[in-house]
């Protein structure tokens, strides 16, 4: 069983989480003016990398908390997590992070 | 038709029996009707007040809890998220600690709720508590890393519980289940049990 590290609770099985998409998505600033594309561009596309990609995920068997994680899509390693609010972590080496 | 409140029933009265047959290799005992609070609040300045006004500082790291006496008797406050706390004290409390806790409240922004009915409670001790445990619970509980007051939300058979360490020495813990699903762990622990009660017997 894998474990996903909660940045409160610590590691914890993939069991007592909830995925929860591609993080950092911003909202329209004007949602009016956006175009009928461009409104379903926000709502239903999302990135599709291979490699690290920046998603949220909430721990939702254990303190309820939604946070970002960067998981690389190719080996689901959970590479990095961080609390809402934070930015994305620098990864150094690694491949560049799709969010 | 009247509701006659005058009789309550735990959600595990029925179990009494068969939870004290799993003794030696397990004591669980059903500790009914506790009050629980649910206190939201993130403001440093309000933790503190309500954890003075109950004699109990809340817990100040996530996955802990904290349990002390004050002016409404023993009372632990567990640890639920960054800004959510559990707050269990003596049966038909609610109303005092509820105040208190309110009170201690002002002037900043948060909740106190009474969700007392929400969970029963059940005391785990024995030789093969841990062991118990760990037939459907991922958390490592060994001394070393769950010492005394631990406190973490999890699942224990696929069930959400709140599993919190009493005594790390002598391996009692503190499950806090959902009325609806108490009577689905109490069977679980009965079949759990069954390779150390023939042990022992
Ligand atoms: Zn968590």
């Amino acid at each position: 069983m894998q474990l996903i590290p909660c940045p409160w609770c610590g590691p914890r099985e993939e069991t007592e989480f909830h995925y929860g998409g591609q993080a950092h998505v911003a909202y329209p600033e004007d949602p009016s003016a956006l175009t009928d594309q461009e409104w379903a561009q926000y709502v239903f596309f999302r990135d599709n990398p291979s490699g690290p990609f920046a998603e949220r995920w909430s721990h939702s068997a254990g303190c309820r908390r939604w946070f970002n994680a960067v998981r690389d899509t190719r080996t689901h390693d959970l590479l990095s997590v961080h609390r809402i609010g934070e930015p994305v972590p620098d990864l150094g080496e690694k491949d560049e992070v799709v969010s | 038709m009247t509701a006659d409140i005058g009789i309550r029933t735990s959600p595990l009265a029925a179990w009494t029996d068969r939870l004290a047959a799993l003794e030696p290799a397990l004591t669980a005992v059903e500790r009914p009707f506790l009050t629980q609070l649910t206190v939201r609040v993130s403001d440093p300045v309000a933790v503190a007040g309500m954890g003075g006004a109950l004699g109990v500082a809340f817990p100040a790291h996530p996955c802990t809890s904290t349990r002390g006496r004050g002016p409404f008797g023993d009372v632990e406050v567990l640890w639920l998220g960054p800004d959510e706390f559990l707050v269990v004290a003596a049966p038909d409390s609610s109303v005092p600690v509820e105040d208190a806790l309110r009170t201690a409240l002002r002037p900043a922004r948060g909740v106190v709720v009474d969700t007392s009915a929400q969970r029963t409670t059940v005391a785990l001790s024995g030789p093969h508590a841990r062991d118990v445990l760990a037939h459907g619970c991922a958390v490592d509980l060994h001394p070393s890393v769950a010492p005394t007051g631990t406190c973490v939300q999890t699942l224990l058979a696929r069930t959400g519980i709140i599993l919190r360490v009493a005594d790390a020495g002598s391996g009692a813990f503190t499950v806090l289940v959902r009325s609806s699903f108490a009577e689905y762990l109490a069977a679980w622990l009965s079949d759990a049990c069954v390779e150390y009660r023939a042990a022992l017997s």
